[in-house]
């Protein structure tokens, strides 16, 4: 888009000398016109997509929210029934609340561990093949880390448990007791994740200028002063950005508890995504989950918006 | 087709960010020649059906069925995608939770004119089971299949060693205030990591080695295998009546009365934690020897017996305080999708798979027992030649111990209010008088 905005630029319109003044401005319009229909051919693809499976889905998702619907008759409208039950319904503030619990803990983690480990790589570990190991946990799919860790984390039969009763510790129920069953979770997704968040914040960290460090060292700064005032400020544009991608995919978290503990032990990991799809697959009730949807999405704007806003995400002091 | 975009639209509007939810869709017939779909849940019984399927093309050459099995985790959404995408099979294994709905929404073919044309003998099969199928318009959407009961499993080297005889484990009798010789005989079971039994004073209760009795879950609103063999015979049943019934009585004292005692039976010791049987399945910490008594239903006999070096008994489930025992009765049947193209072959199929040539070949394989009385008896008699003696299945049946699975509107969202009421039960965190307000939230759904 900003190429049609930029245009005409004199060195193209001198292309005929002889008619300059408001020919010049009419063979640019005629230009842009051309320009833009191109333009719009090639965004095509894209827009289509964007609109037959981003747009029309939500708007009817939203509409959706205000109805009765149970996919197999026709949709009845009901106003904001839906909302005003949403409101009083304690599974959903406690799907709120277990999300947020899990979010916390997973993005307290993995930003830490990743931030960690993004420096190791761009300060220590040098080799290309210890730097692609780290990514070979997000190379499996969630549900096959989420089985593969229930399996080992299995109360009865786990081998993480068995170590435990070596180690002569009673054993732990991960999955089974209400305190442990969404740490557990949120550690199983800190570990998939964690390589993938470090590989984006070593990008980060590759653009910061090497003769600011050699600056710092001449003035005397430690390596923590540097870390402090030079590296962190200067990586805040890729941290919010890891930040906003990594919160939005925590609220987001099912199929991790979908192919585990579904909800369970009581409500402990009823998540909201679960519960959407608890009300809106399992119940049939596809007004009421798409009202949660559409909740989800609000509070999700919001936080991104609050994240941007106030960590001055747009913006590098590199410039 | 409109239906069916809408719907797309409505699942992806939900879904764009859930991932990995089981997609997939039969292949739909492509011709009038005669392909059927059918689909069912359980691989135990594929190849039972599959046989089934070879004898029904052989009779019927311009018929072909492709049986497609997908396990119970997908098969109701899966199933509920194909009605609105226009891709179900034409005929289905149904189940007595969700039928109701299904019939209510249309997505099923009423088969009383087929059934009446072809004077299917409904009187053939055992007792009640066909009656279960007829819906609240009063019309039939099903054939039955099979039926199942609930017995105790145990594991007979560890009866013998506690001096428990198979005469005294059939014997067993059951009350919520003390729990009867059945909770003796648990106590008893159970054994420490020290060697001491359950009723054995210096018991430690917190390192059991072996408990008397597993635990398969909260059981939710049904209590199919956990609960309802004990609860229900106190004279409580689930609804007020049934089927259709639009009143739950989870608020009862007989029912509350005896979940705290199934509570206590953790709180003692004598069954494992809610939270330890998250994960591997109940008859596979049976098998590895870490309870010695299993309720569970006759459909698990197959896998009960089946582990090596392993000797299973199976008991009738305890005589209640009324002087009965008590097991739910549940049923399968093959219904037909009403968006079916090939509604005179699958009419043929379904009648098949409910005659005794179809039924007759399922008892052959010892894995269900079929509704029709006389394909019964011969599971039982293919049972006995594998050397398992069922008859604390069949006797609930003959006996007419039995009484049905509950039948009503609404059961998803009855289970889904109901699986964390149960848990926080059964976990001992909320005492059995907290169901009161669950049943409450339940029967709002009925105003």
């Amino acid at each position: 888009m900003t190429t049609i905005t930029k245009l005409p630029d004199p060195v193209a319109g001198g292309s005929k000398p002889q008619h300059r003044g408001k020919t010049l401005l009419r063979a640019g319009r005629g230009r842009r016109l051309g320009d833009l229909r191109i333009a719009l051919l090639f965004i095509a693809p894209a827009m289509i997509g964007f609109i037959f499976f981003y747009v029309v889905p939500t708007i009817r998702g939203v509409y959706l929210s205000f109805t009765e619907y149970n996919i197999l008759g026709d949709p009845e409208w009901v106003g904001l029934d839906n909302y005003t039950a949403i409101a009083q319904d304690p599974l959903f503030w406690n799907s709120l609340a277990v999300t947020g619990q899990y979010v916390l803990i997973n993005i307290a983690l993995q930003t830490a561990l990743a931030l960690g480990l993004a420096l190791l790589m761009h300060r220590v570990a040098k080799s290309t093949l210890i730097r692609g190991a780290l990514l070979l946990p997000y190379l499996m799919s969630n549900v096959i880390a989420a089985l593969l860790w229930f399996w080992m984390l299995d109360y009865q039969i786990g081998v993480v448990n068995q170590f435990i009763e070596w180690a002569g510790l009673p054993r732990v129920a991960f999955f089974g007791s209400e305190e442990w069953a969404i740490p557990t979770q949120a550690l199983i997704n800190t570990w998939r994740h964690m390589g993938y968040t470090a590989l984006l914040i070593f990008a980060g960290l590759q653009a910061i200028p090497g003769h600011l460090y050699e600056v710092a060292k001449l003035d005397g700064a430690s390596a923590f002063q540097t870390f402090r005032k030079i590296t962190i400020p200067l990586l805040r544009p890729v941290l919010v950005l890891v930040l906003v991608v990594t919160v939005i995919g925590s609220f987001q978290v099912f199929d991790t508890v979908a192919v585990t503990t579904q909800g369970g032990p009581v409500n402990a990991t009823r998540v909201i995504q679960y519960y959407i799809y608890q009300r809106a697959f399992t119940e049939s009730d596809f007004g009421y989950g798409s009202a949660i949807a559409v909740i989800l999405f609000l509070i999700l704007a919001l936080v991104a918006f609050i994240q941007m806003k106030f960590l001055k995400g747009n913006e590098s002091d590199l410039d | 087709m409109k239906k069916s975009l809408g719907a797309v639209a409505a699942a992806a509007a939900i879904a764009i960010s859930l991932s990995a939810c089981g997609g997939g869709s039969a292949s739909s017939a492509e011709s009038a020649k005669g392909e059927i779909n059918y689909w069912l849940w359980d691989a135990n019984q594929l190849p039972a059906y599959q046989q089934c399927a070879t004898d029904f093309q052989k009779a019927n050459a311009d018929i072909t069925v492709k049986i497609t099995q997908r396990g119970w985790e997908d098969y109701w959404s899966t199933l509920t995608n194909g009605f609105v995408g226009g891709t179900a099979p034409d005929v289905f294994t149904n189940h007595l939770g969700r039928y109701g709905e299904l019939a209510e929404n249309k997505q099923l073919l009423a088969i009383d004119d087929a059934v009446e044309k072809d004077n299917v003998d409904l009187a053939a099969y055992n007792e009640g089971l066909a009656d279960l199928w007829v819906g609240q318009d009063g019309k039939r959407y099903g054939l039955p299949k099979d039926w199942d009961t609930i017995g105790l499993f145990y594991n007979k080297a560890m009866t013998d060693s506690a001096g428990l005889t198979a005469e005294q484990m059939a014997k067993l009798d059951w009350n919520p205030q003390d729990g009867g010789s059945y909770e003796k005989a648990i106590a008893h079971l159970t054994v420490d990591k020290n060697g001491k039994r359950g009723d054995e004073p210096g018991f430690d209760k917190n390192n059991v080695a072996v408990y008397g009795l597993g635990l398969n879950g909260g059981g939710d609103s049904s209590g199919q295998t956990e609960w309802s063999y004990l609860t229900n015979t106190t004279g409580w049943s689930h609804t007020d009546k049934n089927p259709w019934g639009t009143h739950y009585n989870y608020d009862d004292p007989r029912f509350q009365e005896s979940m705290d005692w199934f509570a206590q039976m953790v709180e003692k010791g004598y069954m494992p934690k809610l939270e330890t049987t998250v994960g591997a399945s109940m008859a596979d910490t049976f098998a590895a020897g870490k309870s010695a008594i299993n309720a569970h239903g006759s459909w698990m006999t197959g896998q009960y017996t089946s582990y090596k070096g392993l000797d299973v008994g199976i008991a009738p489930t305890p005589v209640g305080p009324e002087g009965k025992r008590a097991s739910m009765f549940n049923g399968l049947a093959d219904s037909i999708w009403a968006g079916t193209k090939k509604k005179d072959a699958a009419i043929k199929w379904v009648e098949y798979l409910a005659s005794a040539e179809c039924q007759d070949v399922v008892a052959s394989k010892a894995v269900v027992f079929p509704a029709l009385k006389s394909s019964s008896d011969k599971a039982a008699e293919a049972f006995k030649a594998k050397g398992v003696d069922v008859s604390a299945f069949t006797g609930h049946v003959k006996d007419n111990t039995t009484f049905l699975y509950p039948i009503t509107d609404n059961t998803a969202k009855v289970k889904g209010i109901m699986e964390p009421a149960m848990d926080a039960v059964v976990s001992g965190k909320k005492p059995a008088s907290s169901l009161t307000e669950a049943n409450n939230q339940v029967n709002a759904l009925f105003k």
